[in-house]
C-alpha cells in the first residue's frame, strides 16, 4: 500500500509522485485531497489528488517543496511506502455543464486544476485555463492541460516564458473578450485573493479551492477554519472550494502563517540533519 | 444491564465469602482510612508529559482498602455501574490476595478495566452509591483504585490470559471507529466467533483513548496493551480508513461485511462564535491534544508544531479542558487559567482531575464568561475580554443557569486559548446514508435496548448516539450491540 510508483521531477522543487492507493484511486473525486505523513515522526499534511487511475489503483499528487513535510515526501524514491495515506477527504468539485469556464492555477495549484478542468471539459462546457508561476521552470503540466482545455494562456511574472504579468493580467482580458459563466481558481492564498477581487468586479460566480493548514481532515480538530460569508467553516469538511467572492481571505492569509516561527526551526532542524 | 440478584447472591454465599465476612467485623472494617493514592509530587510531575501522575496502590494497600468493603448484602454500588461489575466479588478477591481472580472478575463485564479503572467518573458511579458515602457519610470504598489495581497487577504478572474465542463463524462485521464504544464491541464478537475488522479514520487506533486523554492520564501502553489482546483474539485493524469516504458502505457490503457498529464519535468541535476567535493562538481542545498526544508536538523529534503560551486561559469545565489545562502547564506555561462560567459544583470533570490541577497550580477562574478575543499586527491572540456570571433558576440540565453580571466586565492577558466548551457529533457517516435516522442535534437513532439503528444490519453506540459521554458507557453500549446484532445474524442466518 502507499507504494511510489513514479517520481517525476517537473522543476527543483516541484515534483510528480505516482503512488499506489487502490482503493482511493476508485473512490476519488475530481477536488478531494488526502492527508499524508511520511515517517512515525512526520505530521500530518495535505495534498489534493492530481489525477487517478482505477484500473491501476493509482493516484498522482504534486508536491512543491516548502518545508520538512515535503522534503520528506520528496525524498522518498520509486519502491518506497508512504507511511500513511488516507482520503479521499473534502467535498469533491460540483461539475455541472454551465458554458465557459476560466480556470486559473497559480504555481504547484496547478496540478489540482488538472482533474477539475478535465471534468468541466468532459461535462461539455468551454473551458479556458490560465497557467501561471514566477518563472519559466515553475510552468508544469501545460500539455496535459492543452489536452483539456479550448485554450490554454500561460503567465510567468518575470516573462521568461508566455507573457509576463501576473494571471489576473492573463485572466482579465478574456473575461473582457468573452462572457465567463465561472470560474474557478487554485493557488497561493494571495493570488486567490486578487483573482477573486477581480472576478467579483464583474460578477463572475468564482470558487476557490482554500489551502488552509489541517491536521486530520475529518473536521475533528478547527486547524482548518476559515471565515466565509461571515461564518466559520472548516475546510477539510466544508470545502476545500468555497464561493470565493465570501471568502475572508486577510483571515486566511493570517492564519497560514499561525506557525511559521516553529515551521522555519523545524525546516532548520531537518537541514542540520542532513 | 443488571446483573441478576440471585446470581449475585449464589456468588456472596459462597464459602470464601462468607468466611472472609466472618473474619473482620464490620466496625473494625468501617474504622480503616480510605487508601490515599500514591502520586507523582506535582512540582515534578508538572514537567513530564508523559509520566502518569498517579502511581498505583502496592499490593497491602490494596488489601487493606479492599477489607473496608463489607460486602454488603445488597451491593448498591453495583448500581452505580454502567456495566455491572460484580463489585464485591472482585473486592473480596483482593481482600483476600487473589488479585488474578479480581481481574477475571473485571472482564467478566468490563473489555478495559486498567482504561476504566483510570478515567471513570467513579465518584458519579459506582462509588457514589457505596454504603460508606449512602448510609454512613464516609468515604467510598476506593473502587476504582482498585480496579486499576487489579487490572495493572494482572497485565504486568505476565499472565494475563487471552479469552477463549468461539470457533470462527465465517461472518464478517466491521466496526466504524476504533474508540471504546468499538473495541468492546470488536472483543464480544470475536469471542463469539466472528470476523472483525475495525476501521479507523486515522493512523492509530483508540479513538479519544489516544488522540485525546494525555499520557499523565492514561499512558498509551496500557491501551496498546488491549490492542494487542484484541489483535491475538483475531480481531483486525484498518487504520487510515474512513467508513463512508475510503470505501462506502455498499462497498463493504459487496466486500461481504454483513453487519455494522458506528462508534464514529463525538469530534467535531464547537466555538463559541466571538469576536476574534479565529485569531492564531485560538485553538479547540481537539487541536491542541491532538498535536500533543497523537503527533506527539511536545518534543522537538517530531515535525508537528504546537504553540506554547505563557498566558493560556482554557474555556470550559469538563475533562477536555482539565487536559489542555493542565497540558499547557507541562508545556512550560507561566499562567494556566481554567475559565468556566458556572461555579466549581457544576463542572463535570472528574474530581480528581480538579484536584490534580489544583495541586499542579492551575487557575480556576469561575462564573466568567469570554466575550471578544484581541489580537496583535500578526494576527495572535493577545489579550481577551470577559465578563462574570452570576447563577440563576435552574435550566434544563438541572444546573443553575448562569447570568451575566453587569457591568463585571474585565480584560486579561492571553497569548494562547483553548476552546473546550464541547464537540458535535462527526457527520461524516451520517452523511453517507441518507437512510440512517438522525436526531436534530446529529446523534444516530438507536433502539435504546439493542442498539440497532433504522437500518437493520447497522448497529451504533458511544458519542456518536449519546453527544459526548463516558468511556464506560460507550464500551456498554459496543457489548449490547455486539450481543443484538449476534441475535440479528444468527437469526438471518437461519432463515
Ligand atoms: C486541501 C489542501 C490541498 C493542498 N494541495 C497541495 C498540493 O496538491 N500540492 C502542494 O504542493 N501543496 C498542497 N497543499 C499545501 C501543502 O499541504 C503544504 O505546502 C505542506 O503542508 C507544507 O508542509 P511543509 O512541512 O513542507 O512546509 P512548512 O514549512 O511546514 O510550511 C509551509 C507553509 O505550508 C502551510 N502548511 C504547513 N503545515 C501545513 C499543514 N499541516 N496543512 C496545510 N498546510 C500547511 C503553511 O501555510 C506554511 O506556512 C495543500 C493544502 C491544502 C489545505
Ligand atoms: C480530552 C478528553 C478527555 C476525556 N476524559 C474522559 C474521562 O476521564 N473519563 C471518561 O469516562 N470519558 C472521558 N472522555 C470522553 C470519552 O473519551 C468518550 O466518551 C469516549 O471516548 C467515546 O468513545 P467512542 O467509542 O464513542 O468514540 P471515540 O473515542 O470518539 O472514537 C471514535 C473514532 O472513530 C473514528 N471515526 C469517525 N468516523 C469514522 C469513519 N467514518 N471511518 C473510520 N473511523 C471513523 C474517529 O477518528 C475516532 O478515532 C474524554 C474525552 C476527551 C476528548
Ligand atoms: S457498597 Fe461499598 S461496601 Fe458495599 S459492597 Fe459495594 S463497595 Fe463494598
Ligand atoms: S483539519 Fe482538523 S478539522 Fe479540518
Amino acid at each position: 500500500m502507499n507504494k511510489i510508483i513514479e517520481k517525476e521531477y517537473f522543476s527543483d522543487k516541484v515534483v510528480k509522485l505516482v503512488v499506489e492507493n487502490p482503493l482511493i484511486a476508485k473512490s476519488r473525486k475530481p477536488g478531494n485531497f488526502v492527508i499524508l505523513r511520511v515517517g512515525e515522526d512526520g505530521e500530518r499534511f495535505p495534498l489534493t489528488i492530481a489525477g487517478a487511475d482505477p484500473v491501476k489503483g493509482t493516484i498522482t499528487l504534486v508536491v512543491q517543496i516548502m518545508g520538512v513535510s515535503s522534503s520528506k515526501l520528496v525524498a522518498l524514491e520509486v519502491g518506497d511506502s508512504i507511511t500513511d495515506l488516507v482520503g479521499p477527504l473534502g467535498k469533491p468539485t460540483h461539475i455541472s455543464k454551465i458554458g465557459t469556464v476560466l480556470a486559473a492555477g497559480g504555481g504547484v495549484g496547478v496540478a489540482p486544476l488538472l482533474p477539475i478542468v478535465e471534468a468541466f471539459k468532459q461535462a461539455g462546457n468551454r473551458v479556458i485555463t490560465v497557467i501561471a508561476a514566477r518563472n519559466q521552470d515553475l510552468i508544469i503540466l501545460e500539455d496535459e492541460m492543452r489536452k483539456w482545455s479550448d485554450e490554454v494562456v500561460v503567465m510567468t511574472d518575470d516573462g521568461s516564458y508566455g507573457r509576463k504579468g501576473l494571471v489576473t493580467l492573463g485572466m482579465e482580458e478574456i473575461i473582457q473578450r468573452e462572457k465567463i459563466d465561472e470560474c474557478i481558481v487554485i493557488g497561493p492564498a494571495i493570488m486567490m485573493k486578487f483573482a477573486s477581487l477581480l472576478t467579483k468586479k464583474y460578477a463572475i460566480p468564482t470558487q476557490a479551492s482554500l489551502n488552509s493548514i489541517m491536521v486530520d481532515g475529518t473536521g475533528m480538530c478547527g486547524a482548518c477554519r476559515v471565515s466565509v460569508g461571515g461564518k466559520t467553516r472548516f475546510t477539510c469538511v466544508d470545502g476545500p472550494e468555497f464561493d470565493a467572492h465570501q471568502v475572508d481571505f486577510d483571515e486566511m492569509l493570517m492564519r497560514l502563517g499561525g506557525y511559521s516561527q516553529e515551521e522555519k526551526q523545524a525546516n532548520e532542524r531537518y537541514l542540520l540533519k542532513l | 444491564m443488571s446483573l441478576n440478584p440471585e446470581y449475585l447472591k449464589e456468588e456472596r454465599n459462597q464459602e470464601w465469602r462468607a468466611e472472609l465476612r466472618s473474619k473482620t467485623k464490620n466496625k473494625d472494617r468501617a474504622l480503616i482510612e480510605r487508601v490515599h493514592m500514591p502520586e507523582l509530587a506535582p512540582e515534578i510531575r508538572v514537567k513530564y508529559q508523559d509520566r502518569e501522575v498517579n502511581m498505583g496502590l502496592q499490593l497491602e494497600q490494596a488489601q487493606k482498602e479492599a477489607t473496608r468493603c463489607m460486602d454488603c448484602a445488597n451491593p448498591t454500588c453495583i448500581e452505580g455501574c454502567p456495566v455491572s461489575i460484580n463489585i464485591p466479588k472482585f473486592v473480596k478477591y483482593i481482600e483476600k490476595g487473589e488479585i488474578l481472580k479480581a481481574a477475571a472478575t473485571l472482564k467478566e463485564t468490563n473489555a478495559l478495566p486498567a482504561v476504566c479503572g483510570r478515567v471513570c467518573p467513579q465518584e458519579k458511579q459506582c462509588e457514589a452509591k457505596c454504603f460508606y458515602v449512602e448510609k454512613m457519610s464516609k468515604n467510598s470504598v476506593a473502587i476504582g483504585h482498585l480496579e486499576r489495581f487489579a487490572a495493572d497487577f494482572e497485565r504486568d504478572s505476565g499472565t494475563s490470559n487471552i479469552p477463549e474465542t468461539a470457533k470462527p463463524n465465517g461472518i464478517k462485521v466491521a466496526t466504524v471507529g476504533s474508540g471504546p464504544a468499538s473495541l468492546s464491541f470488536a472483543g464480544d464478537m470475536v469471542k463469539y466467533g466472528y470476523d472483525v475488522t475495525v476501521f479507523e479514520a486515522l493512523h492509530e487506533i483508540g479513538g479519544v483513548l489516544k488522540y485525546g486523554i494525555p499520557e499523565f492520564r492514561l499512558p498509551n501502553s496500557i491501551v496498546d496493551f488491549e490492542l494487542d489482546n484484541l489483535k491475538k483474539m483475531g480481531v483486525k485493524f484498518e487504520t487510515n480508513y474512513i467508513v463512508g469516504r475510503t470505501s462506502s458502505f455498499d462497498d463493504l457490503k459487496e466486500e461481504g461485511y454483513k453487519g455494522f457498529f458506528i462508534g464514529s464519535g463525538a469530534g467535531l468541535p464547537r466555538f463559541m462564535d466571538i469576536p476574534g476567535e479565529n485569531s492564531n493562538g485560538i485553538l479547540s481542545s481537539n487541536e491542541y491534544l491532538t498535536r500533543v498526544n497523537l503527533m506527539g508536538a511536545a518534543t522537538d523529534a517530531t515535525d508537528t508544531p504546537v504553540l506554547k503560551g505563557k498566558n493560556v486561559a482554557v474555556i470550559g469545565g469538563g475533562n477536555t479542558a482539565m487536559d489542555s489545562v493542565r497540558t499547557a502547564l507541562r508545556l512550560g506555561a507561566d499562567r494556566a487559567m481554567i475559565i468556566y462560567r458556572r461555579s466549581e459544583e457544576e463542572m463535570p470533570a472528574r474530581i480528581e482531575e480538579v484536584k490534580h490541577a489544583k495541586e499542579e497550580g492551575v487557575e480556576f477562574m469561575m462564573l466568567c464568561n469570554p466575550l471578544e478575543y484581541y489580537a496583535d499586527a500578526k494576527g495572535r491572540v493577545k489579550g481577551m475580554r470577559l465578563n462574570r456570571m452570576g447563577l440563576g433558576e435552574p435550566d434544563a440540565s438541572g444546573r443553575r443557569r448562569p447570568m451575566p453580571i453587569e457591568g463585571s466586565e474585565f480584560e486579561l492577558d492571553v497569548d494562547l486559548v483553548v476552546v473546550a466548551v464541547g464537540v458535535s457529533p462527526n457527520p461524516l457517516v451520517p452523511t453517507c446514508l441518507p437512510d440512517l435516522k438522525i436526531t436534530r442535534w446529529g446523534t444516530i437513532v438507536v433502539d435504546e435496548d439493542k442498539m440497532q439503528s433504522s437500518i437493520s444490519e447497522m448497529f451504533a453506540g458511544g458519542d456518536i448516539v449519546r453527544g459526548g459521554a463516558t468511556v464506560i458507557l460507550a464500551m456498554g453500549d459496543g457489548r449490547r450491540a455486539a450481543e443484538n446484532m449476534n441475535n440479528f445474524l444468527q437469526k438471518q442466518s437461519i432463515n
